[in-house]
């Protein structure tokens, strides 16, 4: 539902939220950016063609990889994050401390998968 | 003091999608799991390298391993699998387009178009689900 306030983007991020905002903001992001990145694959695939390769180099290309395995592993923790916060309510007094454990265990699973993109890239395989 | 009684949830169509929300997110991890730990078993440490690994952990559709040093495909392809993808098809798209929901309803007010809006993301999800059986049969 939607309410009638007239906050701008800038106001919006002035907000001091903190962790569990940002995370809000990034699982929407995450999400929305899945949903374009799957999207993208089965239109390529239904359409084949030169047009589908076309599409197939963008979301093939490093750049676009990085995001899609940072969307996929953040919106997985922070989902579990929000399914455990919702099972046991008494932990939402420690949903801060929840955010920055979140960020301990995306930060060593995507920089390694990271990293082994890269360095193969780089290595030209 | 008399403790505050709290009306029974109603099952209406919020509730029901936020339940499943939560169960589909830990099921399509699990999915995820199943997918990896049967491919490295399978012989996958050897036999591909880890992009092929990855998208295999995602949907585990044999067109997804066509091009690795897998030495026959017998047991990549098959009924389990086949189930398994479906599976996976079901939970994450309606997870994904059911979030797309409840993004555009947040930047929405009720009314003719957030209806019009539900409409498209149905048959969205509809077409993607009959593409997903249709991928799935026809590997």
């Amino acid at each position: 539902m939607a309410l009638k306030r007239k906050v701008g983007l800038f106001e919006g991020l002035r907000y001091k939220g903190g962790g569990p905002m940002l995370a809000w903001l990034l699982h929407r992001i995450s999400g929305l950016g899945m949903i374009v990145f799957i999207a993208l694959h089965v239109i390529a695939s239904l359409i084949g063609g030169d047009f589908g390769i076309a599409i197939n180099t963008i979301y093939e290309s490093l750049y676009c990889q990085l995001f899609i395995v940072f969307f996929v592993v953040y919106h997985g923790v922070n989902g579990l994050r929000i399914i455990v916060l919702d099972i046991w309510p008494k932990l939402v007094e420690y949903q801060r401390e929840a955010t920055w454990l979140e960020w301990f265990i995306v930060l060593p699973i995507y920089g390694l998968t990271a990293f082994i993109m890269v360095s193969r890239f780089l290595a030209g395989e | 003091m008399r403790s505050r009684t709290v009306p029974q949830p109603a099952w209406n169509l919020e509730y029901a999608m936020w339940m499943f929300t939560r169960l589909s997110g830990l099921a399509i991890p699990l999915f995820g799991l199943i997918g990896i730990t049967a491919a490295l078993i399978m012989g996958a440490r050897t036999q591909m390298d880890l992009g092929t690994l990855v998208r295999w952990t995602f949907f585990p559709n044999v067109s997804h391993v066509m091009n690795s040093n897998i030495p026959d495909y017998m047991s990549w392809g098959g009924s389990f699998w086949q189930i398994m993808e479906l599976m996976i098809a079901f939970f994450g798209l309606t997870h994904g387009f059911n979030g797309l929901r409840v993004v555009l309803e947040d930047y929405t007010n009720p009314g003719f178009w957030q209806v019009f809006w539900r409409g498209i993301i149905f048959l969205l999800w509809l077409f993607s689900f009959l593409a997903a059986i249709y991928v799935v049969i026809s590997s």
